[in-house]
């Protein structure tokens, strides 16, 4: 197991007298990426700010590979990169820009000058290199932020909401070039969202903030289907995600191994193959008793389980299923009786290729 | 129309000839009113950069004091400066009173109150997030001041205009602490003053063409400055 490279120790965090964070504990580990999600005002920009040595905690202790901080602030930021919701680039050309981590911690100018090169033409912005910063894009901005980021070579990279402003086709590209060099680099990564994609994409654990304090940390699978308390399902959604591999693409219809099962997802932005994770929201399955002899709707998927579990909620009921990997079905109070099922029972799980989200793992 | 058509004809050539003693109360003038900007950029942009950037109680106040501070009247800030460097005033030692150094000193307190006003203006309005950005980049606090007022340069460049114009045009303070010595502490606007009220129109009109060239060159430098800056 990874050693932490970043740690919380019973910090909390005051603005006068509220406290706007509380974390006991938490362990960013060398080599991960740990996604930091929750609503706004939940308290991770300051968390994220903590841990990135520009704000003192009101009590508590923040650990550099295990030991205290104090007064070795400069020399840790300095192995540090920290990039923010706001590309907040200087009135100076782009190359300048990426270089000025560098310059700031006295690189040589031409160490400086090969390293801004690399990593403006990793972000797709060597074009822009002699233009002012305050003429480009948003995107094209967020690009050099990240690149001024990554040419620091950061033992620590912690990145703040850095695709919120930005436009959901700028977004996926900037995402796509930020995961293969976090997969490159092998960075220890913090980052924060409350876009649940982004964490499922990225995060190789999720911790969920709410109210100032760390909910929930484990994998993202682990984080999106247990939801620890109600507060927490309601913001992360109440979903199946599951991992899985892809098998075969045709038409845009992908058939996925998920633990030994196929299922069948309309998947037409997926273009290669490898690991996936596979979403389906609980209310989009359709529960049928094993014993009737054909299927009673269209849809492509057919899953064959036993019950777990039936809980109750409200008018609905949520049934835990065990199909191979485990299913979360949310069916009507009356469904539940009109088929008279319970505890122990197999059932046919169907639901449409159209309801599974599939998102790349790493992509 | 005949005094201002001959004034102005007069002035020319008293301009051109270096009559009473124009020119040696030009330098004199750019020479106190230079260094008392110089002085309150130091101040006002310490000062201004503090209120701007710290959280304390009273901080309030403190915009208020210095907002109040860029409306000193002259006269109030000479009467108060010379109080203090009066032979036998708090500072009366220094022997600083009717010197140039006194007329720096009062024109730095008129100075600077501006140059801390714009300062804390700029400051605020670049993104709060901004020094965070620059500590993360690995920025020492020397390190982040300076690219943070690099980076307002140019409502600084603004602060530098009006603390020097504030400086070079005001006549009250000089008067007072300067005592208006010919050869020694005679500025543009004390010696204006002066001719004018002898009724020597020509004099105190060169003077004045020359203390408004020397504004608008000043002032056309650091504006050819913002735009290329703005350009770029």
């Amino acid at each position: 197991m990874s050693q932490p490279k970043l740690s919380l120790r019973d910090v909390r965090v005051r603005r006068g007298k509220a406290e706007i964070v509380k974390v006991p504990h938490l362990d960013v580990l060398a080599g991960e990426v740990l996604v930091i999600i929750g609503p706004n005002g939940a308290g991770k920009t300051i968390l994220l700010e903590t841990l990135a040595l520009l704000q003192r905690p009101s009590q508590g202790r923040v650990l550099f590979e295990e030991q205290p901080v104090d007064g070795r602030e400069l020399a840790l930021r300095r192995r540090m990169a920290v990039v923010f919701q706001d590309p907040l680039l200087l009135r100076r050309s782009v190359a300048d820009n990426v270089a000025m981590g560098l310059r700031l911690r006295g690189v040589p100018r031409s160490v400086r000058r090969q390293k801004a090169a690399h990593w403006m033409d990793r972000f797709g912005i060597a074009h822009l290199a002699g233009r002012s910063a305050v003429t480009i894009s948003g995107g094209e901005a967020q690009r050099a932020n990240l690149a001024r980021a990554f040419a620091l070579d950061p033992e620590v990279l912690l990145l703040d909401e850095p695709f919120s402003a930005l436009d959901q086709p700028t977004r996926e590209g900037l995402l796509d070039d930020l995961s293969d060099a976090l997969r490159d680099t092998g960075v220890t990564t913090v980052f924060v969202t409350h876009d649940r994609a982004e964490a499922l994409r990225l995060g190789d654990r999720v911790a969920v903030m709410m109210g100032g304090s760390i909910r929930q940390v484990g994998t993202a699978a682990e984080v999106f289907a247990a939801p620890v308390d109600e507060e927490v399902a309601a913001f992360v959604g109440v979903e199946n995600i599951v991992r899985g591999r892809l098998q075969s693409l045709a038409d845009g219809l992908a058939t996925i191994d998920v633990g030994g099962v196929a299922v069948q997802a309309m998947a037409p932005s997926l273009d290669s193959g490898g690991e996936v994770l596979v979403c389906l929201r609980p209310e989009d399955v359709v529960l049928e008793p094993a014993r009737l002899d054909s299927h009673t709707t269209s849809a492509r998927n057919h899953l064959r389980g036993t019950i777990r579990r039936i809980t109750t909620l409200g008018g609905q009921v949520r049934v835990v299923l065990d199909c191979g990997p485990t299913l979360v079905a949310l069916i009507t109070k009356q469904s539940l009786e009109d088929m008279g099922l319970a505890v122990g029972d197999e059932v046919v799980a169907s639901f449409k290729a159209t309801a599974v989200h599939v998102i790349p793992r790493g992509a | 129309m005949d005094l201002i058509w001959d004034g102005l004809g007069e002035s020319i050539r008293i301009i051109r000839t270096g009559d009473y003693s124009v020119w040696e109360i030009a330098v004199r003038s750019i020479l106190v009113s230079g260094s008392a900007t110089a002085v309150a950029l130091l101040l006002g942009i310490g000062v201004g950069s503090l209120i701007a950037f710290n959280q304390f109680p009273g901080r309030n106040l403190a915009f208020s004091l210095v907002n109040t501070g860029m409306g000193l009247p002259p006269v109030v800030v000479g009467l108060i400066v010379a109080i203090m460097l009066w032979r036998s005033g708090p500072l009366g030692e220094l022997r600083l009173i009717y010197t140039p150094a006194a007329m720096v000193v009062a024109q730095t307190v008129i100075a600077a109150p501006i140059v801390m006003g714009f300062t804390a203006a700029a400051l605020r309005n670049l993104h709060p997030q901004l020094r965070s950005q620059l500590y993360g980049l690995g920025a020492s606090r020397l390190q982040m001041l300076w690219l943070v007022l690099w980076e307002a340069k140019l409502p600084l460049l603004a602060a530098v205009m009006a603390g020097f114009g504030g400086a070079i045009s005001e006549i009250g303070a000089s008067q007072m602490v300067g005592g208006n010595l010919a050869g020694e502490t005679r500025v543009m606007t004390t010696s204006i003053m002066l001719q004018v009220s002898r009724g020597e129109f020509a004099p105190a009109i060169a003077l004045s063409l020359i203390l408004l060239a020397l504004i608008f060159i000043v002032n056309l430098i650091l504006t050819t400055v913002q735009q290329q800056e703005r350009r770029s």
